[in-house]
């Protein structure tokens, strides 16, 4: 049975339901001086988002109060404060039974405290968008960023991209319904920056028109039946799986959580597409490979620009989605490097135990510079780390001007 | 309608399970006055359970089910507990996510059948244990009241976490010896009811479900109430026979007992202004339809 497209036709604020292949890749775009929290705001303006529910902390309270700015404009269906991440998360779970296109933002504390509803959500195929502004999760308290929630994340059963720029923010927001939607990836999607870095600094980003957004979500496409009573209802089994150890039971949640990770694998290749791979690659014939992501990756972009000026060659890869996780793309990308250096805003180095469970030879990854707690990572200091890794006399503070 | 969106394509009629043909052959969806008297006598939307034998929630869930005044726009929303046992049997979707967040999930529902189906009836029923409702999910039982959510709230108050083996909860009785409560309880049974009116529900009942006839009532007014105008909750003594040493014959006195004038289950009833005016409309009409289907009747008789 053919259903009339609705692409082409107007919502109420007079937005076009765009063809978001056409919107994302071929519509003009504007150039616009915005802060990372003023791009999210303006992602959802164009994502046809049924259901946003927010709760304040640092850094993403500006943003989740900006799309209640949308709501009250007319942009967003329903949107209210929830009373803690735990509870706001599951209302969106609510929400997305429900049928809803659902968004939420959180950080750090805020993440953690909703933890226990994350593979809920992968295993229920809810496919809410959460952005993640990532800020410490120490104590004593710390609200400066710290990508060190993310490790949690990635155990889940969502969906876990790392934005490096605003402009990656504002892309990935509207390409990440598409994937996160698709029949058969129907996951969540938390979509992770650093915090302030990104969230709170200007930088130019390039918008699509205002009058364009993404067609609405539609709930029977799901894998998973939708909670509406307006498809059957019948009893789901006779014996509750919760209760009865037997084979069956065991195999009944071993294969579902197999399926949630299949799915995850299965978002690859719609992933691949709206983001032109999972990782960008630029320069990875020299013997030292820079794999970062996130802001890390700017401050590698600036440490690879400062060691060239030198004569140093060094390679970079952008690594954009965790998970699913680009293990062939980053064997691919490290072929040739003697000396994988991997710089990371956190304490543990979740990225390089990553890569090195990945790679062959995998002496040759070098996890590190680690900063955390808020601290910046100036490029100077993996100029340092690749410096000494190559054998060469480094400057240090302790050096410097004896 | 109903009957309508559950239907069987003909060719594949033989291949469906017998109880899902039973189901659209006689199930009560769109029946007007469907209710407690229609058990054991039309499709019921519950089949086994995996409770006790005896359980009184099995009684409860049966009566509340064919009190459903629109069970083919309900969704109902569980916690994990002994209720989640029983949720996978029935016939109305039913959400289970985890253990306690059953008001936050039913608030996100609501509003996203609201969005999705505007001028069309969607109740939400949100149905948990005791532990659920008042211990680890509080926060959310009365967030969602203090924000005006409409949707019904019922607790199956059997004093104690039953599911995990009979420890200590909030609406557990004084001075109960129990698991984790190893000299008797040190505090009050929470008065759930009171905080709930004070909470800014508009209907509030604690009764036990020793009478199907009153469970119906308080059922459809809860859910009409819910509708209309504001969160509501029902609280029902539904006891615990295994954890409190009873035989599965004597769930029903124990009840009764409860329920005695001054007992903690004597019937409490709290409704505001504005539910009592939509209550007493809905009798009107409803009386209405009884008198005309009586007229018929005769009628057809004569
Ligand atoms: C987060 C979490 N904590 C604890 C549990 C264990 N648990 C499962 S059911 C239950 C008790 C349920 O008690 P109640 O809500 O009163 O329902 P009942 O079984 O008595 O009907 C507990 C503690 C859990 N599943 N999840
Ligand atoms: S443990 Fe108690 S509440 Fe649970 S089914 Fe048995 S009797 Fe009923
Ligand atoms: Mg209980």
């Amino acid at each position: 049975m053919a259903t009339p497209s609705i692409i082409g036709q107007k919502n109420k604020k007079g937005q076009v339901y765009t063809d978001p292949w056409y919107m994302l890749h071929e519509a003009p775009r504007t150039p616009s001086f915005f802060t990372g929290s003023e791009v999210i705001k303006e992602a959802i303006r164009r994502a046809s988002v049924d259901v946003m529910i927010a709760y304040p902390i640092t850094p993403q309270s500006e943003a989740a109060a900006l799309i209640g700015e949308l709501f009250a404009e007319g942009y967003v269906g329903d949107y209210f404060r929830g009373e803690s991440e735990f509870a706001v998360m599951s209302e969106c779970a609510g929400a997305a039974f429900g049928g809803a296109r659902v968004f939420t933002t959180t950080a750090g504390p805020g993440t953690m405290r909703a933890m226990e509803n994350f593979p809920m959500w992968a295993g229920s195929r809810l496919p809410i968008q959460m952005i993640v502004t990532c800020r410490g999760i120490n104590s004593p308290l710390s609200i400066q960023p710290d990508t060190l929630e993310m490790a949690y994340l990635l155990q889940t059963g969502m969906l876990v991209w790392h934005a490096e720029t605003a402009q990656d923010f504002y892309d990935w927001i509207l390409k990440g319904y598409m994937v996160a939607e698709e029949p058969d990836v129907h996951l969540p999607l938390a979509l992770c920056c650093d915090g302030f870095f990104v969230t709170h600094t200007k930088d130019m980003v390039e918008l699509t028109p205002a009058d364009m957004c993404l067609p609405p979500y539609d709930p029977y496409r799901s894998p998973v039946p939708c909670m509406d009573m307006e498809c059957p209802p019948v009893r789901m089994m006779r014996d509750p799986f919760v209760m009865k150890s037997n084979y069956i039971s065991y195999a009944t949640h071993a294969s579902w959580q197999q399926e949630v990770w299949a799915a995850v694998e299965r978002s690859r290749k719609h992933t691949i597409a709206w983001l032109d791979g999972l990782i960008d690659a630029e320069n990875v014939e020299s013997d030292v490979v820079i794999v970062a992501s996130g802001t890390a990756v700017s401050q590698g972009r600036e440490a690879v620009a400062m060691l060239a000026d030198e004569g140093i060659d060094v390679g970079l890869v952008k690594v954009k989605t965790i998970r699913p996780w680009p293990g062939e793309e980053i064997r691919e990308a490290t072929k040739h490097a003697k000396h994988i250096v991997i710089p990371e805003f956190n304490i543990i180095g979740w990225l390089a135990r990553e890569v090195k469970a990945t790679i062959p030879n995998n002496e040759r990854v070098h996890a590190g510079p680690h900063v955390a707690g808020g601290m910046t990572m100036p490029p100077e200091i993996i100029v340092g780390e690749i410096k000494s890794l190559l054998g060469m006399k480094v400057e240090t503070l302790a050096t410097r001007g004896s | 309608m109903s009957l309508e969106r559950i239907k069987i394509a003909p060719e594949l009629y033989d291949i469906m399970p017998p109880e899902y043909q039973d189901l659209v052959q006689r199930a009560t969806y769109g029946k007007e006055s469907r209710g407690w008297k229609d058990i054991g006598t039309t499709k019921e939307l519950i089949e086994e359970h995996s409770l006790c034998a005896g359980c009184p929630e099995s009684m409860a869930f049966r009566y509340i089910l064919a009190s459903l005044p629109n069970p083919e726009d309900t969704v109902m929303v569980g916690s994990t507990g002994c209720t989640s046992l029983v949720f996978p049997h029935v016939a109305v979707h039913n959400i289970h996510s985890l253990f306690g967040n059953q008001n936050a999930v039913a608030s996100g529902l609501k509003r996203a059948l609201a969005l999705r189906f505007p001028g069309r009836i969607k109740d939400v029923v949100v149905l948990a244990g005791d532990g659920a409702t008042v211990d680890i999910g509080l926060d959310m039982t009365l967030q969602s009241w203090f924000r005006q959510e409409k949707f019904t709230t019922i607790c199956f108050d059997n004093e104690l976490y039953a599911n995990t083996g009979g420890q200590e909860s909030g609406l557990m009785q004084k001075g109960f010896v129990a698991k984790m409560a190893p000299v008797g309880k040190t505090f009050e049974k929470v008065r759930l009811p009171e905080i709930a009116r004070e909470s800014g529900c508009h209907y509030v009942v604690n009764c036990t479900v020793s009478k199907p006839n009153l469970v119906e009532k308080v059922v459809k007014n809860a859910v009409y109430v819910a509708r209309e105008i504001g969160p509501t909750y029902i609280q029902f003594y539904t006891p615990c026979i295994l954890e409190i040493g009873k035989n599965s014959m004597e769930g029903l006195q124990e009840m009764r007992d409860a329920e005695k004038p001054n007992e903690r289950f004597a019937y409490k009833e709290y409704v505001s202004d504005a539910a009592k005016e939509l209550l007493a409309e809905i009798a009107a009409k409803e009386k209405e339809r009884k008198a005309a289907a009586k007229k018929q009747l005769a009628g057809q008789n004569a």
